[in-house]
């Protein structure tokens, strides 16, 4: 859907139009979810496992049961049934056994946060601890000890996932290009390493929280903090056996998401609670600490690679292997697992490549979509090993990757056909690197190292993303023209900040030729009354809306024209249109206004024609399919947004000390819908990644208790941590199917900066990082690697 | 047995509106605020004094709502974010942060600006705008358009 009009001609795509979402939420008018009261409405708390795996023999709820303004108290036994997107593997509350440290085991709902709090303490459970399962690298060769013993029995979604009964692999994806061992062969080095990554939360500011009421004749309303409205009620309905008719899923504002609100959450249980307590309203809302370890997190991944290259610098074979810890489910890590294999190469070609991604269970929280899925934990490994690489053959890391880099003609490890519009990631590195003045020190880092004493370094990496979605996803959109001539629209994303609704409002006010101020895009989701959407996930809200808007806008125009025709006497193919009014082209004077037809025409005698003005436009993604569960070949990329980090880093050798100095980092956004707006997507994009990179992570005990579910002991970067220079920069090669171009860049900036920075440390001061976070620490003990020293536990693991 | 604690009268002046509340007095201010006056602007990220979600100005001062229990507010004078803006119009911060794209999802924005609130009007509060703001944690924006938003306020003091 792109149209080849020069940016001088477009009004207001590309322009850095003003936010539609922001006076509410400056003034603190704005309703999210958490600050919903209805009347009647009860408080929810949840009695959670103090073990990371165990067997319940009992659980003793008479106690809870009496206090007075306890309405209701649910446990796993009222649940007969499990809920999943892709791998149905997962109880509201834990039935017979528990599986990780914080599962809910019980919920309470009273007349009081307090009060719930106290029924829940009163919740006596019986548990027969056992071993947990902690390392899933231990899991994968474990057949006697299962987390999932019935994963046989479970539903999955056949096309495109493989779970192996009897193990603990809830799923294995195969990526088979060339002959790898052939490869290999051709290699004059083959080099094999691994990588790690701990479990990352997604730390929303504004926690998982729903309010269900459950009323009369089972119809069920949910207020929901949630990306996923459609999904949600489609879940809800499957457990609870409704008609879609009945279950009604509301979304206010919402608080940030990050992928931790792209499946279902609180909101089943809320739900429950709501019809035990007798249909009145529940809010389940979950403290900072339940966000940790009783809502999913972002799964860990040990990331083995094993490469040929030639001494010229061609990377000839690579093989890959994956082992993502999922923790207790894998609902939606399966999904992560088979996203991270297909692109598991970077945007790099690999004419012989071999991918085992593997879903591993174990007893720690559970793992699900994290901005980047799984392309940020890959990227560190890959692009460190990419300057392994350059090295073993002595040749410069940012030639060595454009040397290997995908550009038209290449063929993706899937088998795809890059092309001219897919995107031009050499040039994404060579802005980044020039931005950084990369290959050298400028004069004054040559002083402020020997101010400093510290060491100066700089690296550039290279990343690819594609949504990570069924092939078969679509979307709608809806305008309705008011009296006045003005639009409502809606749609069923969820905007949280990322800026999406206020490009779509730009788009829709381009294709119509109305300024944006004239059309009112509803922010709050609601499925009662807006068209579908899957989900708002995976960066694909603006190429797919965006071309739904598109079609709606087109629709719109066609009706009022038809109406506009018959009212003017003309051939719609000779009229046009203006802000204001349809007119005939050779003799504008003639002329009907949109707010005339609107709602239907009516002629001076009182005969009316036409009725409301209504656009309606679908979207399907285009041309995806399933993969080859042996090969892994297929079409899987709806499309391809590239991007390159360049960072200077500087590094204390004696006290592994450093500070990031400078960021610039090159998207190709296809085109740049509203710049001003990318640009803070892209900062706020890297600064999350820069807490992956320095501190971000849980650390577990040996009994999997996770020991620092909380901001005190799990940092997240502060207003002290941003490097001083932040660059983001847009690259617009335009992409065929997007609209005006346009390609998704929301979980892009996260990928690949862990690596950029490792590698400057590493150019820096040596020290040679393989697991991830980076802390100062973290370099001080590589730098001491081979000295004789025991490193203490309880570190991020 | 100890007696249980009863409620206690509290006197509050909340954005200029005097208050008489009964209310236990261990009860936080954060869910008085949010609860017993349906002021819900100001927002919970942890509940433990670590994010700044909660952030109001206690006597003219930045505070952490959820840190303070009702009883030791007996007799202040608090403004919340809703106590910002008056007749509509945005306030000098409120209104730089919507010219420079200060916020995202919004939920850090109510505690970021009383932070930034208290740091234009007292620029010797702090040795510099990030370590104003170094309470206040957003996990959208990655800060730098936050930074914007409180020099441009500067600018249009
Ligand atoms: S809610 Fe008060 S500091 Fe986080
Ligand atoms: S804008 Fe979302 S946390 Fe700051």
């Amino acid at each position: 859907m792109r149209e080849d009009t020069p940016q001088e001609e477009l009004n207001y795509v590309g322009k850095g139009t003003e936010r539609v979402d922001t006076t509410e939420k400056l003034t603190g008018k704005a309703k999210y979810t958490g600050d919903l009261r209805m009347p009647g409405m009860l408080h929810a708390a949840v009695k959670r496992s103090p073990h990371a795996r165990a067997k319940i023999n009992n659980i003793d709820t008479s106690d809870a049961e009496a206090i007075p303004g306890v309405h209701a108290v649910v446990t796993g036994k009222e649940f007969d049934y499990k809920l999943g997107l892709y791998l149905v593997d997962k109880d509201v509350l834990a039935r017979e056994r528990v599986r990780h440290h914080g599962e809910a085991v019980a919920a309470v709902a009273a007349e009081s946060p307090g009060l719930a709090e106290q029924a829940v303490k009163k919740i006596d459970v019986d548990y027969e601890v056992e071993e947990p399962v902690l390392d899933a690298l231990e899991a994968i060769e474990d057949d006697d000890k299962l987390v999932h013993p019935e994963l046989d029995d479970y539903d999955y979604f056949e096309p495109a996932f493989s779970p192996q009964p009897g193990t603990n692999v809830a799923n294995h994806t195969k990526i088979r290009k060339g002959d790898v061992e052939q490869g290999f062969e051709e290699a004059d080095h083959v080099i094999e390493r691994e990588y790690t990554n701990p479990n990352v939360q997604h730390v929303p500011m504004e926690t998982h929280v729903a309010v269900a009421s459950w009323k009369e004749q089972d119809e069920l309303d949910v207020h929901t903090s949630c990306q996923s409205p459609f999904t949600v009620r489609n879940l809800l309905c499957v457990a609870f056996d409704l008609p879609h008719t009945n279950v009604h899923v509301e979304v206010p504002y919402v608080g940030g998401g990050f992928g931790g609100k792209a499946g279902i959450g609180v909101e089943p249980l809320a739900a429950c609670l709501s019809k035990k307590a007798n249909g009145r309203p529940v809010k389940l809302e979950a403290s900072r600490e339940e966000e940790f370890s009783l809502l999913p997190c972002r799964s860990g991944l040990t990331y083995r690679i094993k490469s040929g290259v030639t001494e010229d610098g061609d990377l000839v074979a690579q093989k890959m292997t994956m082992f993502w810890d999922s923790g207790a489910y894998a609902d939606y890590a399966v999904n992560v697992t088979r996203a991270s294999a297909y692109s598991a190469s970077g945007p790099y070609e690999i004419p012989n490549a071999h991918v085992d991604a593997y879903t591993i269970y174990t007893n720690k929280p559970y793992g699900t979509a994290y901005r980047g899925f799984g392309h940020v934990e890959f990227s560190w490994g890959l692009e460190r090993h990419m300057d392994l690489l350059a090295e073993t053959i002595d040749m410069d890391p940012l030639e060595f990757r454009k040397q290997n880099a995908l550009k038209p003609g290449s063929i993706t490890i899937t088998g795809e056909k890059i092309v001219e519009n897919t995107g031009n990631v050499t040039k994404c590195m060579e802005v980044a690197a020039e931005a950084i003045n990369y290959g050298e020190l400028t004069p004054e880092e040559k002083k402020r190292q020997e101010e400093t004493g510290m060491k100066i370094a700089k690296s550039v990496s290279a990343l690819h993303k594609a949504p990570a979605m069924p092939s078969f996803t679509a979307t709608a959109a809806e305008l309705r023209m008011n009296e006045d001539g003005s639009i409502n629209a809606d749609l069923s994303l969820t905007e949280y900040g990322q800026g999406t609704y206020t490009a779509l409002t730009q788009i829709i006010a381009e294709e119509l030729g109305f300024p944006p101020e004239r059309i009112n895009l509803s922010i709050k989701g609601d499925t009662d009354k807006a068209p579908y959407d899957w989900q708002t996930v995976a960066s694909k809200g603006l190429l797919m809306s965006g071309n739904a808007c598109i079609k709606a806008a087109r629709d719109l125009l066609e009706k009022a024209y038809q109406d506009a025709s018959e009212v003017l006497r003309a051939d719609p193919c000779d009229l046009d249109h203006n802000e204001n009014e349809i007119y005939i082209k050779h003799h504008p004077e003639e002329s009907v206004t949109f707010s005339e037809l609107a709602v239907g025409y009516a002629y001076p005698t009182g005969e009316g024609i036409g009725g409301p003005i209504i656009g309606v436009g679908r979207y399907m993604a285009q041309g995806l399919t399933n993969l080859d569960k042996e090969t892994g070949q297929g079409e899987p990329a709806l499309d391809w947004t590239y991007g390159s980090h360049g960072v200077v880093v500087e590094v204390n050798e004696i006290t592994g000390e450093f500070n990031i100095l400078k960021v610039a980092s090159a998207f190709d956004v296809g085109k740049a819908i509203n710049p001003a707006n990318i640009r803070g997507q892209v900062i706020g994009g890297l600064i999350q990644g820069l807490g992956t990179t320095i501190c971000e992570g849980y650390a577990y005990d040996d009994e999997g208790h996770l020991l620092n579910p909380s901001f005190t002991d799990n940092k997240i970067p502060t207003s002290m941590d941003v490097p001083e220079e932040i660059e983001g920069i847009v690259i617009e090669t335009p992409q065929i199917d997007g609209p005006y171009g346009a390609r998704g860049v929301g979980e892009h900036p996260m990928i690949a900066l862990c690596g950029a920075i490792g590698n400057a440390i590493y150019y820096a001061a040596g020290a040679d990082l393989t697991h991830m976070p980076i802390r100062s620490e973290d370099v001080w003990w590589a730098l001491h690697k081979d000295e004789d020293r025991d490193r203490p536990r309880y570190s991020i693991c | 047995m100890k007696e249980p604690v009863k409620e206690q009268t509290v006197e509050l002046t909340v954005n200029g509106d005097n208050y008489e509340i009964n209310v236990h007095p261990l009860k936080r201010l954060l869910d008085v605020l949010r609860e017993d006056l349906k002021l819900t602007g100001t927002k919970e990220g942890c509940g433990e004094g670590e994010c700044g979600a909660c952030t109001i100005h206690f006597d003219g001062e930045p505070a952490l709502a959820c840190m303070i229990p009702v009883c030791q507010a007996d007799g202040a004078e608090i403004t919340t974010i809703e106590g910002l803006s008056s007749d509509g119009r945005l306030s000098l911060v409120q209104e730089a942060f919507h010219q420079e794209g200060g916020t995202q999802c919004g939920i850090c924005t109510p505690g970021m600006i009383m932070s930034a609130t208290y740091y234009i009007d007292n620029p010797d509060s702090a040795e510099n705008m990030r370590e104003a703001l170094a309470g206040n944690q957003c996990r959208c924006t990655g800060y730098k358009r936050i930074f914007d938003s409180v020099e441009e306020a500067f600018k249009n003091k």
